[in-house]
């Protein structure tokens, strides 16, 4: 009998091999693909398991942590003032994961980030509690103020750029939510999650980042960048023998005015009252590639990371020339951020020179060591110097003269360059337009703060009365004023 | 100066004992389990728990009495056998209690049931009375062959057992599984007892038929089928797992008595047919139960991709639930990594149901990680093996088949239990030896041992001296 013995005994070594095998692969290979599960609560535990770090404006906090005594997540996520800042801090929830700063910095903030290591360590030995490392950010609490009560019920989006290094001082988008609703894991959450998910306003999109708006009029500037680095213009007040009703290229159609007084005008006047036909003829003249290349050094087609992603803004690279005609002017497929807007401005304001935008300045140990500084960053030249004081010499003329009146701060040594918008959209034009807005502050020692402004829809506004320089012009100028003033 | 001569006689060569090799291991199967308690209470509560030594000594104890009477009336016993167990035994008591301690699965326990009691002391209860029976078996069962007299009331009473929880008012139906018989308080898994009396069933039965069964038997395409009439027993109990299956939804346990019967079979004749016969069957039973009973369907649906079926499953459908234990186990091994998040830190508590008995072993992956999962494998692979070696070196065959049959049963479960939660194989509900809650469960494994060990004394004895020869001379080796 010894014989079969024998095999069933190699029979059972085989099993137990199988059985090393098979853990071998899951402990071993799958070990990181079952850890990140999103089914994982572990991550959720792990995250909430000690006092979690904070996100900080100007000095203070404006998220806090809390020991809940819950058997599953120890600690939960509180937020100062949360609908005015989810936009920039993103939510962390117990049920729903993480985004935004959450969940960029989550290392950070939870403490489990191999920078933290040593701190960790360290705690071991003293036998303090861990505890989450803070995240700084470059934010200016005024701003984000202004900028959120300026747009008050309406929907919309603000976000506001220091452009000498390309730190965001404002990011605000409405309507907004309160990420403490639904930071626990309880049925009270899970409700504030599905009410905010089926809400039509869709409350949890950060407008200033994630949607794409047609920019209507305020992209001219970037046409008026182009015309200017292609030398298609060489002076801004010469006449751009444009006649009226500029004939659309490959169509019918002819290019309309709202505005009187557009045939001939010069490249400022035709600015300063947004003239539709000039600005088409010009993207025309520019030609497509260029316009492209134009539109691509101030950022769109591209991803930004602020660390937190924004959607891409778009300038359409295979338009016809009547395509590319109507793009110029910020309508067809040209779409953008209000970021995006706000990185333009900033570049002409700057003199020429686009920063990286970013948004966290520094990240620090619990201990207060700073584990790192972000330093500002040059993105692109995409104007010269020359062209962009005269382009800041035209954006200048349109608040004093033109559409933009309604940002003028009225400060003395304070200069603001601005252009409004109103982008139709819809079809045929059916829908309530968007009113855009960028403007920019100047002093003698250079540019505080560019502004980009977006406003979808006001109730209770009529049609005509939606424009740039009616509803989002004066929360562009607040929020430039809440800066000038703290940070002069 | 004379030269020393030194002139001895040699008789039967005397094979060592061993005890004493034993006794050391057992001294490290008891303190590496007290130091994996201390472990456990300084990572959840930062000091050395209370009752450590209350824990430490009632292992001791435990060990050295198994140890003496093993000394006393199994002397050239298996010198593994007894340590391997006393630490599995040990390690599962201290994983039980580690699950005690967690705040979630109180918090369950008190949600369902009303109110949470502790595990691990009547764990403790379950292995002293399991140490108990190891005892017994080694006081009463003097010589194994004794157990062949039993072979058809073996029988009897394995059918009984088994069939014991389809009684109505005695069976009790817990979570799908009507494998639980419940006398004066007490739930019992007749099904772990059922386990050794069918191996000494098989084995007398085998033992008298092998012969008939290995060659009265016709050619057929390269494979001896044999006769009709001798297919009366396989296709016997091939219908009494598919019953057990079908009305008792015990999928593992069927499993292990076909493929005990199986092994001992093809050990009995040497005949291959066997095994493609018994391999045969259980796929055709396999397959008609498969896509009939939607239990089986559901840990089928689990073993497949559970991720995806937790997706596709009705939402508080059976499948569903099946689906959402099987990714809560495979998540708790893969937290675990290489060297696991240590004892009583990690968080396998979150398979909540059942998780210090079925799913045990997932607290192992995570808290001990992949070293601790292989080293527990390694050490049923060595009672396998010790069981095995013991089969291999016994002079009768009933006790070759009987300790071939019960490693065989065990390593049977040990694959079917590991390879379910490791989601190798579909899973099943049995429950890991020594390591998970349950008092059937450890008192009939220390029953197993206690066979083995006797199977094993009486193989390892040195045998018994021939009557001298009158005719023949001392023979007589002279050394230098």
């Amino acid at each position: 009998m010894n014989k079969p013995l024998r095999r069933v005994a190699i029979f059972c070594g085989l099993l137990v091999l199988a059985l090393l095998l098979r853990d071998n692969w899951l402990q071993l290979v799958r070990a990181d693909e079952l850890n990140a599960h999103p089914k994982n609560r572990r991550v959720q535990i792990e995250r909430y398991s000690n006092e979690r770090g904070n996100i900080i404006v100007d000095g203070k906090p404006i998220t806090g942590s809390v020991d809940s005594g819950d058997k599953f997540y120890k600690f939960k996520r509180t937020y100062l003032d949360g609908p005015m800042w989810a936009p920039v801090t993103g939510y962390a929830s117990q049920a729903y994961d993480a985004n935004q700063i959450e969940k960029i910095e989550d290392g950070i903030l939870t403490g489990n980030d191999d920078r933290l290591f040593f701190d960790r360590t360290l705690a071991m030995f003293t036998g303090e509690k861990k505890k989450g490392g803070d995240v700084i950010t470059t934010l200016s609490g005024a701003a984000q103020k202004a900028a959120y009560e300026g747009l008050g019920s309406k929907t919309g989006a603000v976000v506001a750029i220091e452009p000498k290094t390309g730190k965001i001082l404002a990011m605000a988008s409405t309507p907004s939510y309160d990420p403490s609703t639904f930071a626990g894991y309880s049925g009270k959450d899970e409700k504030a999650w599905v009410a905010l998910e089926k809400d039509k306003n869709k409350p949890k999109l950060n407008r200033a980042i994630r949607e794409i708006y047609p920019p209507g009029s305020v992209f001219k500037v970037v046409t008026a960048a182009a015309a200017l680095e292609n030398g298609k213009v060489t002076d801004i007040n010469a006449a751009t023998q444009t006649p009226e009703g500029w004939k659309i290229p490959l169509s019918n159609r002819e290019m309309k005015n709202h505005a009187s007084g557009c045939a001939n005008a010069s490249l400022k006047r035709a600015l300063d009252i947004s003239c539709n036909s000039v600005f088409a003829k010009l993207g025309d003249d520019v030609g497509r590639d260029k316009m492209v290349e134009m539109a691509e050094k101030f950022g769109f087609n591209a991803e930004q990371f602020t660390p937190v992603r924004s959607s891409a803004s778009v300038y359409d690279k295979n338009a016809d020339r009547g395509g590319n005609a109507l793009s110029s002017i910020g309508q067809f497929n040209t779409a953008t951020t209000p970021l995006q807007m706000a990185m333009v401005t900033a570049a002409i304001a700057n003199d020429g020179k686009l920063m990286k935008p970013y948004m966290i300045d520094q990240l620090r140990a619990p201990n207060v060591d700073i584990i790192k500084q972000n330093e500002p960053e040059e993105m692109s030249r995409p104007v010269s110097p020359e062209n962009a004081q005269l382009l800041q010499q035209m954006m200048e003329s349109v608040v004093t003269n033109g559409t933009g009146g309604n940002a003028d701060l009225n400060m003395d040594g304070v200069k603001v360059g601005g252009k409004t918008g109103t982008a139709q959209h819809g079809e045929k034009n059916a829908k309530r337009p968007y009113a855009w807005f960028i403007s920019y502050a100047k002093t003698s020692e250079g540019s505080p703060v560019a502004v980009a402004v977006v406003v979808e829809d006001s109730a209770g506004t009529d049609r005509e009365d939606i424009s740039g320089g009616g509803l989002a012009a004066p929360i562009a100028k607040a929020v430039m004023k809440a800066v000038i003033k703290t940070r002069g | 100066m004379s030269v020393v001569t030194n002139t001895t006689t040699i008789g039967a060569i005397e094979a060592p004992s061993r005890r004493n090799t034993e006794l050391a291991l057992l001294a490290f199967a008891v303190v590496i389990p007290v130091f994996a308690y201390l472990n456990v209470g300084l990572a959840m509560d930062g000091k050395v728990p209370a009752g450590m030594a209350g824990y430490g000594l009632g292992l001791a104890l435990l060990a050295t009495v198994a140890h003496l009477v093993v000394r006393k009336w199994a002397p050239y016993a298996d010198p593994l056998l007894l340590p391997l167990a006393t630490l599995l035994n040990g390690l599962g008591l201290v994983l039980i209690w580690r699950l005690d301690q967690s705040p979630r699965l109180i918090a369950l326990a008190k949600r369902q049931y009303g109110a949470f009691s502790e595990s691990a002391p009547n764990q403790m209860m379950y292995s002293a009375i399991g140490v108990a029976m190891f005892v017994g078996v080694l006081l009463v069962l003097k010589d194994h062959r004794v157990l062949q007299r039993y072979t058809y009331i073996s029988m009897v009473a394995a059918l009984v057992l088994l069939l014991l929880p389809l009684v109505p008012g005695l069976g009790t139906d817990s979570f799908g599984a009507k494998i639980w018989i419940r006398i004066g308080g007490f739930s019992i898994q007749p099904g772990e007892f059922a386990k050794l009396v069918l191996a000494v069933f098989f084995s007398g039965y085998l033992m008298v038929k092998r012969d008939a069964l290995a060659l009265a038997s016709r050619r057929f395409m390269g494979l001896y089928l044999p006769r009709g009439r001798d297919l009366g027993p396989i296709i016997t109990i091939w219908a009494v797992s598919l019953l057990i299956l079908v009305f008792e939804n015990d999928l593992g346990t069927s499993l292990l008595f076909f493929g005990m019967f199986v092994i001992m079979l093809y050990v009995a004749t040497e005949r291959t047919s066997w095994i493609v016969m018994g391999l045969l069957m259980a796929v055709a039973g396999a397959v008609v139960v498969g896509s009939t009973a939607s239990h089986v369907q559901s840990r089928v649906a689990a073993w497949l991709d559970p991720f995806e079926c937790l997706k596709t499953a009705p939402p508080n459908s059976n499948m569903a639930y099946a689906c959402d234990q099987m990714t809560q186990v495979l998540m708790s091994f893969g937290s675990g990594g290489i060297l696991g998040t240590g004892l009583g830190q990690g968080n396998s508590d979150l398979i909540q149901f059942a998780a210090n008995s079925d799913f045990i072993f997932a607290t192992v992956g995570e808290e001990l990680g992949l070293t601790g999962v292989m080293v527990f494998l390694l050490l049923y692979g060595l009672i396998i093996e010790r069981g095995i070696r013991t089969s291999l070196a016994a002079r009768d065959p009933f006790g070759k088949l009987l300790a071939m049959g019960l490693s065989g049963a065990f390593a049977l479960q040990i694959f079917v239990v590991a390879g379910g939660v490791m989601g190798l194989i579909p899973l099943t509900g049995m429950t890991m030896p020594f390591l998970a809650y349950g008092g059937s469960s450890v008192i009939a494994n220390w029953a197993l041992i206690g066979i083995l060990i006797r199977i094993s004394d009486t193989a390892r004895r040195p045998a018994p001296a021939p009557a001298p020869s009158p005719d023949a001379e001392m023979t007589q080796v002279v050394r230098p």
